[in-house]
């Protein structure tokens, strides 16, 4: 840090002033802000400020901010790790992070799926951990063919850095495949509805699906599931020694979650963090971002999930209370949530039959469209006041996508 | 209608479905479900034949290398060419209503082959049209103004065998000043995704085409709703 030139230094140390004025004045965290004026002072500073660490750039559909957080739990024995936690994803978000922890020889860097050639070539980062493409909102997201072929081009182009990455994506594989070194790690594929076809060659993938495995190949072409050098059974996870070890004592919830750990333990190995050493500091995460947080409310104990697309929404009606556990549903279409909600039709909304269902949020109207056609019953209502109040005390899964996920999280306090 | 139910054909989900296109099947299942018509639904994988005795074929949307290797296939394959000889009824919206035509742009704006089941020609524009689309159907077709969503970068120009399906009020279309096209039973739109949720007029259309008759009226009212909050979010 001291060895940045002058410029620099100026530059990061304007922008720390600038996030703290953004914090003062109540906007989110200011790293965005902060990283914005940083960088343009000295458009170098992303590569100044990696020179000399090692750092992870983690990236997916879903599950990045999870897994940016677990990553960074379990390199905690190496030392200060520097992360960019409340998931500013993009570079003006990667310069605060790196800025505001100078001394950190590690940076754990959650990365958005179109900034992973960009950011890679900045700071030839020395592990890149890749773990889903999926559908997700189209006037704000890139086609993720296109961006799984802009990947490929970015990795071969990076020959220094080791990825890790979920063979049981075959788009991810694909992207992935081009890189020097990787590390394949069977985290599972729960959405399925973007990979049927063959990422090389356009022909029909086959896929099996046994208790012991999961195997895909293509029908036309060579390309098929490379084999795994971690696996996830269940709760217990194989290493590429063939240890096993169990996966039981995570805190956060659901499948989704055991991915994510499987691909944090993979990523730590490569810094030679043992996994008996991880596990214990994985089941140490127990929100994120105020996801999977629990508020209480006038005797309502609240989960507030977090679902952006359709993958996500099946991540969270996997970690939902059994039924007839109340939900309450709320959407927004505004600039982070897309403004597009033709998504909630490829949600499959049939699982919350049986269960009192409460739909707000600004676009209610068209949830409560969809969940007529999904004859799923529901109550419309014109907050999330209304619902809390509406089910009797006891428990109530609330799922929201981004904005009014936020509001929900302002409303019954920022728990972290 | 081949026999007492109506059969929908989803064409190539695996290559043609990247944003809930799927409503399309459902709506026109739950419509047909309240008039007590039957339906029969098949989502056709691309590397399956396309069946003849369709009643209503469902092309949605899709990325450039899906969209032609869909394009490639169903040339191949013949059957929806035959389909729509025999009068059945094809609904397709954005990538799909563009390879219906005779020909598309492709990655780098190449021209790819479409299958010239309507007679339009669809080039990569400029800018992509990102936002809401309002339009005026036209007259013979009865159908109540459309309210959707497009997000494309096409732009099409209809032959003297195509009409336009609407006159634009809000957003782009085919960048002419109209949207999407029809002949015959053949339909397209640059809605995309599950057009027919905030259109249920549209839907009955293509249901009436299938079943040959009227349908009685159902309770519209949740639908309802959203065609007017869109439409009043878009003309205030
Ligand atoms: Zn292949």
């Amino acid at each position: 840090m001291s060895d940045l030139p002058l410029r620099s230094q100026l530059a990061v140390a304007l922008g720390r002033t600038a996030a703290k004025m953004s914090r003062l004045a109540g906007r989110g965290d200011g790293s965005v802000i902060g990283g914005r004026i940083g960088l343009r002072l000295d458009p170098e500073l992303l590569t100044r400020l990696a020179k000399d660490r090692k750092l992870v750039l983690v990236s997916a559909t879903n599950g990045k901010t999870t897994t940016t957080r677990l990553i960074t739990s379990a390199m905690t024995p190496l030392g200060e790790v520097a992360t960019n936690a409340f998931g500013a994803n993009m570079p003006t978000g990667h310069v605060s992070a790196l800025a505001s922890a100078p001394g950190a020889h590690y940076g754990v860097l959650e990365c958005d799926e179109k900034y992973v050639p960009m950011v890679l070539r900045e700071t030839g980062a020395n592990v890149v951990a890749l773990m889903n493409l999926s559908r997700d909102q189209m006037d704000r997201a890139a086609e993720i063919w296109l961006l799984a072929g802009k990947w490929r081009r970015a990795l071969e182009a990076s020959p220094q850095s080791h990825v890790i990455a979920n063979c049981d994506d075959p788009l991810v594989t694909w992207g992935a495949s081009t890189a020097k070194s990787v590390t394949w790690v069977a985290a599972g594929q729960h959405w399925r509805e973007d990979s049927w076809c063959c990422p090389e060659c356009g022909g029909p993938l086959d896929r099996r699906d046994t208790e012991e495995d999961s195997d895909w190949a293509c029908r036309q072409c060579h390309f098929r599931r490379p084999r795994p050098d971690w696996t996830l059974k269940g709760d217990q996870i194989t290493d590429p020694q063939g240890r096993v070890f169990p996966l039981t004592g995570l805190s956060l919830p659901g499948r989704a979650n055991r991915s994510n750990a499987l691909v944090a333990l993979a990523v730590v190995a490569q810094f030679g963090v043992p996994p008996e050493q991880a596990l214990p500091l994985l089941a140490q995460v127990t929100s994120v971002a105020g996801r999977y947080t629990t508020v209480e409310h006038q005797g309502r104990t609240m989960r507030l999930l977090l679902s952006k697309n359709p993958a996500g929404w099946l991540e969270a009606f996997d970690v939902l209370q059994p039924a007839p556990g109340p939900v309450a549903l709320s959407i927004n279409a505004q600039g982070p949530d897309g403004r597009d909600t033709s998504w909630l039709w490829d949600v499959d909304y049939r699982i919350l039959r049986g269960r009192p269902v409460w739909v707000t949020g600004e676009r209610r109207v068209d949830l409560a469209a969809r969940l007529e056609a999904a004859e799923v019953s529901f109550t419309v209502v014109d907050d999330i006041d209304q619902a809390v109040m509406s089910v009797p005390p006891g428990h109530l899964d609330i799922i929201a996508n981004y904005t009014a996920f936020q509001s929900i999280r302002t409303r019954y306090g920022r728990v972290v | 209608m081949s026999s007492d139910r109506i059969k929908i054909v989803w064409i190539y989900p695996d290559l043609l479905s990247t944003y809930g296109d799927q409503g399309n099947t459902i709506v026109l299942e739950r419509r047909a479900a309240l008039r007590g018509i039957p339906t029969q639904t098949v989502s056709l994988r691309s590397d399956e034949p396309v069946p003849a005795d369709g009643d209503i074929y469902l092309l949605g949307g899709g990325e450039d290398r899906p969209q032609i290797l869909a394009a490639q296939r169903l040339r191949g394959d013949g059957g929806l060419a035959r389909a729509v000889q025999s009068g059945a009824v094809v609904f397709a919206v954005c990538a799909g209503y563009q390879l219906l035509g005779h020909e598309f742009g492709g990655e780098e704006g190449q021209p790819v082959q479409g299958l010239g089941l309507l007679d339009i020609r669809s080039t990569r524009g400029e800018q992509r049209a990102v936002g809401e689309i309002v339009g005026d159907v036209a007259a013979e077709l009865n159908v109540p103004r459309i309210t959707g969503f497009e997000n494309h970068q096409g732009v099409t120009h209809l032959g003297p065998n195509a009409r336009p399906f609407a006159q634009v009020v809000h957003g782009v279309g085919n960048g002419d000043g109209f949207e999407g096209a029809y002949r015959g039973r053949v339909l397209g739109t640059y809605m995309h995704g599950p057009a027919l949720v905030r259109n249920p007029g549209l839907a009955d259309l293509l249901l009436r085409w299938a079943v040959g008759r009227d349908l009685q009226p159902i309770d519209d009212s949740w639908a309802g709703r959203l065609r007017e909050e869109r439409l009043n979010a878009v003309m205030g």
